[in-house]
C-alpha cells in the first residue's frame, strides 16, 4: 500500500521530461513557426557569408608576418628590452598576489580559481610565443598556486580587507619596478613611463584608472548623501561637472591645464600621469552616480536598525549600507570599469602609445603600409579578450554573491 | 531593595511634542515607566504608537517636552543618544535583519563594534542567545533562509547582544502569518518574566492581557487612558477606547 502510495505520489512530483535532443531544441527555438523559420534562414545565411568572407581574407589575403615582427611594440611598446625582465619579475608578483588573494578571500580551490591558474599556462601554447615566454608564463602560474597554498600557512586572518591591503602593496611594489629607481645605471635604472607602451600601458591605465578612481567615486556618492549641505554641494558639482565633459576633452585638458593648478615651481607631472588623472577623475563621477543607485535601494529600516544598535554613521556605512549598495551594482560597475578600459585608447589622441596608438605607428610605417587590417583585427580582438574576461569574472561573482541574499 | 530597584523610573516623558511638518503627530503625551515593567500601546492605525516609542531611541526627533532615559536626557548631544540607544533594544515590524550578513554575524556585529567585545565571546554569546529563542540550528545561515517567525526571533536576539535595559517593540507581529505569531510571542513573554523592562506596540490582545502590567491607548497623537488590563478590559472610561476595544475584540 504504502510503496504504491509513494512512488505515485514520486511520479507526480517529477516534472514531465523535456527533450533535450537537439533537434527537438531547434524545432522549438528556430522553427517554431514560418515567420521564425525565415528569420533563422536569413540570420543563419548572413553568418554564414560574413564568417567565410572573413575566413578567405583571415587565411589568403591578410599578411600576417606584421604582428610577429612588431611583437614586442604591440604588447610593451618602447619599453627597453633589457629592462623586459622588468614586466617579467611585475607578472611573477601579480601571479602571487592573485594566489594570495584568491586564498584570502575565498580560501578554497574552486573551478573557477582553476581556470583562472589556467591562463597563463593556456598562453604558452600561442604559437607566437618563444621557449623563454613560454618558460615565464610556466612561472607566473608556479608563483599563483605557491603563493595559494603557502598563503594557508602565513598568519593572517582570511578577511577581503587584507586581500586589499596585498593589492594596494602590490601596485606601490610593482610601479616602482618598472619605473625603476636607481636613476640612469643600477640595478634598476628608471625607465621613464614615456616609453611605456602598447598592451602594457593599456592595460596598466584601466587597472590604475579602475582601482583609484573606485574609492574616489565611492566617497563622492556617499559625498552626495551626506548631511553636510557644504560636502554635497562639492560633490554635486563635481559630478555633474565631470558628467558634462567628454573624457577626450579632460585628456587634453590634463596635458595643458594640469599645470595651472600646481604651485609655481612644480617639477613637471609626466603625461602618462596626466592622463591617468584625467581618467581617474573623470571615471569617478561615473562610480559615483552608479554607487548613488546602490546606495538608494538600501531601505530605511537598514539604517534604522544599525541606528537603534547605537552603531555610528561611519560603521554604518562600513557594514551595512556599502556591502549591500556596491553588491546591488556589480554588474553596472564592471560594465563602466570596461567602458574605462575601452575609453583609455583615448590617450593615443594626446600622443601616448598606448595599443592603439601603437597600432597607428606600425601602419604608418613604410616597412608596413597596407597591413591596417590585420593589426587592427588583433587590437580589436586583444581588447575582447580583457573585456569579455572581466564581464564574465563579474557574472561569476554575482552568482557567489547572490547566494542567500534576501 | 528589590522595591526600590523595581520602582525607579526607567523612562520619563515628560510633554513630549512632535510634528511632521504642519502635522501634529504626538500632543503632549507623557509616560513614566518602571524599570521591569512592561507596558502595552495600542491604539487605532496612525494615532503616533510608533512615533512615539521612536522618539525614545530617537529615530523620530520630538521637539518638545523631555525624554530621561535610565537617567540620561535624550537631547541632541550626540553622547546622549549613543549612551541611550546602546541601552535601549528595538524590534521593528519589518525586522530589519541585515540581509548580507549571516545570522551570527548579524547578532555579533554591533556587540564586536560597539562593545568591543572579543570574537569569540560574541560568537558565545550570540549562540547562547539563539537557544534561548530557540533556533541555534540557523546560526550560519542568511536572514533570506529564514521564516519570518524565525527572522524576528533573530532580530530579538540581535537587540539582546547589546544586553538593553529596555526592549522597544514597534508591532513585532504584524507581517508575520498566524502560525508564527505564537514563537514570537512565547519569546517576548520570556523575556518580560526575566524582569525586562519592555515598551510593546501591538494587536495582540491576548499577549497584552496576560504580559502586560499596564496598558497604554492611544488615540490621534495623544495619550488617552493608561492602567492595568484588568482595568481596560472590564471599565475602560474614554468612549473612544471602550469603542476601539469593541472593534478589535
Ligand atoms: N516620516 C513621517 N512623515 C510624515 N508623517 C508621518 C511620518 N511618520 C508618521 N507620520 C504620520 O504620523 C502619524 C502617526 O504615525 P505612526 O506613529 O506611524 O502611527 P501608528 O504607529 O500608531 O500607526 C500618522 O498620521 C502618520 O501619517
Ligand atoms: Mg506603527
Amino acid at each position: 500500500m504504502t510503496t504504491a502510495a509513494d512512488t505515485s505520489l514520486d511520479r507526480s512530483v517529477m516534472p514531465p521530461s523535456e527533450r533535450r535532443t537537439l533537434l527537438g531544441w531547434m524545432r522549438r527555438n528556430l522553427f517554431s513557426d514560418l515567420l521564425n523559420s525565415a528569420l533563422t534562414v536569413v540570420a543563419a545565411a548572413v553568418v554564414f557569408l560574413v564568417a567565410l568572407l572573413l575566413l578567405r581574407w583571415a587565411l589568403t589575403t591578410a599578411q600576417w608576418g606584421v604582428i610577429p615582427a612588431n611583437f614586442n611594440l604591440i604588447m610593451r611598446g618602447q619599453y627597453p628590452a633589457e629592462e623586459a625582465w622588468r614586466l617579467w619579475l611585475a607578472l611573477y608578483l601579480l601571479g602571487g598576489v592573485i594566489g594570495l588573494m584568491w586564498r584570502l578571500i575565498s580560501g578554497k580551490f574552486s573551478t573557477a580559481a582553476l581556470i583562472v591558474f589556467l591562463i597563463p599556462l593556456a598562453l604558452r601554447e600561442v604559437p607566437l610565443f618563444s621557449w623563454m615566454t613560454r618558460f615565464h608564463l610556466l612561472v607566473v602560474a608556479g608563483a599563483g598556486a605557491g603563493a595559494f597554498y603557502l598563503g594557508a600557512y602565513l598568519p593572517i586572518q582570511r578577511s577581503v580587507r587584507a586581500a586589499v591591503y596585498v593589492l594596494l602593496g602590490y601596485l606601490v611594489v610593482m610601479l616602482v619596478i618598472l619605473r625603476g629607481y636607481s636613476g640612469d645605471a643600477g640595478p634598476m635604472p628608471t625607465v621613464t613611463t614615456i616609453l611605456w607602451g602598447g598592451l602594457l600601458l593599456s592595460l596598466l591605465l584601466a587597472f590604475f584608472g579602475i582601482t583609484l578612481s573606485f574609492p574616489l567615486g565611492v566617497a563622492l556618492a556617499l559625498g552626495r548623501q551626506s548631511k553636510l549641505p557644504a560636502i554635497r554641494i562639492i560633490s554635486v558639482t563635481y559630478i555633474e561637472f565631470i558628467r558634462g565633459v567628454p573624457l577626450i576633452s579632460l585628456l587634453f585638458m590634463g596635458q595643458v591645464m594640469l599645470q595651472l593648478f600646481l604651485p609655481d615651481g612644480f617639477p613637471l607631472v609626466d603625461r602618462v600621469l596626466r592622463a591617468l588623472v584625467a581618467i581617474i577623475l573623470f571615471s569617478a563621477a561615473y562610480t559615483a552616480e552608479n554607487v548613488r543607485g546602490g546606495l538608494q535601494s538600501i531601505s530605511r529600516g537598514q539604517y534604522e536598525a544599525a541606528q537603534a544598535l547605537g552603531l555610528s554613521t561611519y560603521r554604518t556605512t562600513m557594514h551595512i549600507i556599502l556591502p549591500q549598495a556596491l553588491r546591488a551594482v556589480i554588474p553596472v560597475l564592471v560594465g563602466q570599469f570596461i567602458s574605462l578600459f575601452k575609453d583609455t585608447t583615448l590617450v593615443a589622441l594626446v600622443g601616448l602609445f598606448d595599443l592603439l596608438g601603437i597600432a597607428r605607428t606600425i601602419t604608418a610605417n613604410p616597412d608596413w603600409l597596407g597591413t591596417q587590417q590585420e593589426v587592427f583585427v588583433v587590437v580589436a580582438l586583444l581588447f575582447w579578450i580583457f573585456s569579455y574576461t572581466m564581464s564574465y569574472a563579474s557574472r561569476r561573482i554575482e552568482q557567489r554573491l547572490g547566494v542567500g541574499e534576501r | 531593595m528589590s522595591e526600590n530597584a523595581t520602582s525607579e523610573e526607567i523612562i520619563i516623558c515628560q510633554d513630549v511634542c512632535k510634528w511632521f511638518g504642519e502635522f501634529q503627530a504626538l500632543k503632549d503625551c507623557s509616560l513614566r515607566v518602571r524599570a521591569q515593567e512592561v507596558v502595552v500601546i495600542i491604539g487605532p492605525s496612525g494615532s503616533g504608537k510608533s512615533t512615539f516609542i521612536r522618539c525614545i531611541n530617537r529615530l523620530e526627533e520630538h521637539q518638545a517636552g523631555d525624554i530621561i532615559v535610565d537617567g540620561i536626557p535624550l537631547t541632541r548631544d550626540v553622547r546622549n543618544i549613543e549612551q541611550i540607544r546602546s541601552e535601549t533594544g528595538m524590534v521593528f515590524q519589518q525586522f530589519n535583519l541585515f540581509p548580507h550578513l549571516t545570522v551570527l554575524e548579524n547578532i555579533t556585529l554591533a556587540p564586536i563594534q560597539v562593545r568591543k567585545m572579543h570574537k569569540d565571546e560574541a560568537h558565545e554569546t550570540a549562540m547562547a542567545l539563539l537557544n534561548r529563542v530557540g533556533i541555534p540550528e540557523q546560526a550560519d545561515k542568511h536572514p533570506g533562509q529564514l521564516s519570518g517567525g524565525q527572522q524576528q526571533r533573530v532580530a530579538i536576539a540581535r537587540s539582546l547582544a547589546m544586553s538593553p535595559k529596555i526592549m522597544l517593540f514597534d508591532e513585532p507581529t504584524s507581517a508575520l502569518d498566524p502560525e508564527m505569531i505564537k514563537e514570537v510571542l512565547d519569546v517576548m513573554q520570556e523575556l518580560a518574566e526575566t524582569g525586562m523592562t519592555m515598551l510593546v506596540v501591538t494587536h495582540e490582545m491576548g499577549f497584552a492581557r496576560e504580559v502586560a502590567d499596564r496598558i497604554v491607548f492611544m488615540d490621534a497623537g495623544e495619550i488617552m487612558e493608561v492602567g492595568t488590563p484588568e482595568h481596560f478590559f472590564t471599565n475602560a472610561q474614554h468612549e473612544r477606547t471602550k469603542l476601539f476595544l469593541s472593534q478589535i475584540l
